[in-house]
């Protein structure tokens, strides 16, 4: 069970036509990934990440190739069948948070769920309050973004991902916006999720550093997979944030 | 997704700007209370200016006896002596559009109040003449139907008459003058009314039961003229076919014979009070489209940028699994609860301002239905409109780029 297949990509391509050129994003990325990996994809900007991103996350779809996301042909879904596939299977996580203004944790929290109609609104918070449970965030539900640090608006919005309980987190640059500190809270956190939930988590980011806390890394350029290895020696997060000197502020 | 969902996210979507919600709501209430109170100020001018001009006695009929032929000469205006009292109740009785008749029966004499006198023209009439001419009692009463069957010896008096007579200023009622050696008690004063439109005061004038004139003075069951009202003035004319008929009927003419009395409208006042009621109609109408039309540019401004500037939430949304169409319902609902709240507050506000006006200013103001419904529709209608506008747009947005506008 542990091993079956979440996504299989073959050949995917992504082409975009400017005018009169036709600017080819991906060209032919090929690649599976197994229920309860840690996966980054780094590449520098122009490798053609966030475009793969993209349609991993259902957002987009390819011009070639085919992508099973659980079993399902994405390329041939259409954009509704699409909308409800990232409900139901997708989980986001943005470097910016997108969180709604103005709205309580708990709120921002619920949102995914409000188009699965399903729910009942005791399920929708009995959820919500859990999924604020797993980032340890009970106590601050009716604090708004603004009320929050930069760390607990992005662990709401882990929350928010992992409410509709997806089959994968899907992070573009999560940790883009914090500092260092932070950022390794927020690896710890992805670890716990991956390695005591099962959690699929698919990392995009350009920092090495990040990288090394994940069990694999597909490394693009030039919307070709150049590197695909297993992380043998998986950094503990928590280890990392213990091995930080202690704040110096205050 | 279900309907309870979406009112609920369109809700909380509106309560998480209240500011905006409130500033796009500010514009359709606006919009609807400007039309109402407007229309309001403008129909109660209408009618202020109507009543008065139908005060002048535009419905007013005049029925006089036709000129006598003697011997192939023409002798004068209304020499017949045609009219009787059963023409006047056949009138009363068969006239659906007359609302009121009465006759007249005028001598001129001179009224005598101790050492003053004064020479004037008594008018015998029915209680329903204070109507027809629009005449009212400023102090004392008028006199009734039975004072009609007894031919008693009451009167009316008109302001000049008062003041030649009861110089000094003390109440004429309950005085009794003599007119033509006839003693008369006052029981009532007019209000002043002024000169008519040709000149002649229409104050100096006593008024008293016409069966007093006709028995105790005249000794004639003749009268000079009848004069009867039309329900309104539009049906003026339908009256003066019916009065002509009736009196055809009660005067045994044949249908070769020429009439033997005359009748008269106030042509001309019609003429003025429907051109200017259409006027006035002609105005509102273009305050009330001027007043929609800006509230309908404010409504639309709102809209518009309430989606440019929530661009990434539609992003976010979506990538969270909102259909195109969950999205165009969220905002198309949040644009019907915007609009149909703002102009329900509207049409609030537009009555009580049209009330505090009459209240404040003294103004006169008529909330008219069709105008409540009017802008409510329309305001309504408008706040749907741009609402669904840029609510499709937004459902169009491409995700990723919504997602990553700034």
């Amino acid at each position: 069970m542990s091993s079956s297949k979440i996504l299989e990509l073959q050949q995917i391509k992504r082409e975009f036509v400017m005018g009169t050129e036709t600017v080819r994003a991906l060209k032919g990325v090929s690649f599976d990934v197994f229920s309860g990996e840690f996966v980054t994809i780094m590449g520098s900007s122009g490798s053609g990440k966030t475009t793969l991103l993209n349609i991993l996350g259902c957002l987009d779809k390819p011009t070639g190739g085919d992508y099973l996301l659980d079993g399902v042909n994405v390329s041939k879904l259409s954009r509704n069948e699409l909308a409800r596939l990232r409900n139901h299977k997708i989980g986001f996580v943005f470097q910016s948070y997108n969180l709604l203004p103005r709205t309580s944790a708990l709120e921002n929290v619920e949102l995914p769920l409000f188009y699965n109609p399903e729910l009942t609104t005791r399920e929708r918070r009995e959820r919500a309050m859990g999924a604020l449970a797993s980032v340890k965030l009970v106590d601050r539900e009716d604090h708004t973004p603004s009320q929050l640090s930069g760390g607990q608006q992005q662990r709401v919005a882990i929350a928010r991902a992992l409410v509709n309980q997806p089959v994968m987190i899907l992070a573009d640059e999560a940790t883009g916006n914090l500092d260092t500190r932070t950022s390794y809270e927020i690896m710890a956190l992805m670890q716990e999720l991956n390695q005591q939930e099962g959690k699929t988590i698919i990392f995009v980011t350009h920092e090495p550093d990040i990288a090394a806390f994940s069990s694999r890394t597909v490394m693009l350029r030039d919307g070709k997979v150049v590197k695909d290895s297993k992380n043998e020696n998986v950094r503990s997060a928590k280890e990392a944030l213990a091995a930080l000197p202690p704040a110096d502020d205050y | 997704m279900s309907t309870l969902n979406l009112i609920l996210i369109a809700l909380r979507a509106l309560q998480r700007n209240k500011l905006r919600a409130f500033l796009t709501m500010l514009g359709i209430i606006i919009g609807v209370a400007a039309v109402i109170a407007m229309v309001a100020i403008g129909e109660g001018s209408k009618e202020s200016i109507q009543s008065q001009l139908s005060s002048m006695g535009s419905n007013m009929i005049t029925v006089l006896p036709a000129s006598n032929v003697a011997g192939g000469v023409r002798i004068g205006g209304a020499s017949y002596q045609s009219l009787t009292l059963p023409d006047v109740l056949a009138i009363q009785r068969g006239a659906e559009h007359v609302s009121a008749v009465s006759p007249v029966s005028s001598t001129k004499g001179q009224a005598i109040f101790g050492a003053l006198n004064w020479p004037t023209t008594l008018q015998g009439v029915a209680p329903s003449y204070f109507d027809i001419r629009k005449l009212t009692i400023s102090d004392g009463i008028a006199f009734s139907d039975a004072d009609v069957a007894t031919a008693a010896k009451v009167c009316v008096l008109g302001q000049t008459v008062i003041s030649n007579l009861f110089p000094s200023g003390e109440s004429p009622v309950g005085k009794v003058i003599r007119l033509n050696s006839i003693p008369l008690q006052v029981i009532g004063t007019l209000a002043p009314k002024g000169q008519s439109s040709f000149g002649q005061d229409q104050d100096d004038i006593i008024l008293t039961p016409y069966t007093t004139v006709q028995k105790r003075i005249l000794a004639t069951i003749y009268f000079q003229s009848i004069y009867a009202s039309a329900v309104s003035e539009t049906t003026s004319a339908q009256a003066t076919d019916e009065i002509i008929d009736i009196l055809r009927g009660t005067h045994r003419l044949r249908p070769a014979d020429e009439n033997d009395f005359q009748v008269r409208t106030m042509e001309e006042l019609i003429k003025t009070l429907s051109s200017t009621s259409s006027l006035l109609t002609i105005l509102l109408t273009a305050i009330a489209g001027i007043s929609l039309v800006i509230g309908g540019i404010g409504i639309m401004n709102i809209m518009y940028v309430s989606v440019t500037e929530r661009t990434r939430e539609i992003g976010l949304r979506m990538s969270i699994g909102a259909r195109e169409l969950d999205i165009l319902l969220q905002f198309l609902v949040e644009a019907i609860i915007i609009s149909v709240t703002g102009g329900l507050i509207g049409v609030v506000l537009g009555i009580t301002t049209a009330k505090v006006i009459t209240l404040a200013l003294g103004w006169p103001t008529v909330v008219s239905q069709s105008s409540i419904v009017l802008s409510f529709v329309v305001c309504a209608f408008t706040g749907v409109f741009f609402g669904y506008y840029p609510a499709q747009a937004a459902s169009r947005l491409d995700p990723i780029e919504a997602l990553r506008y700034e």
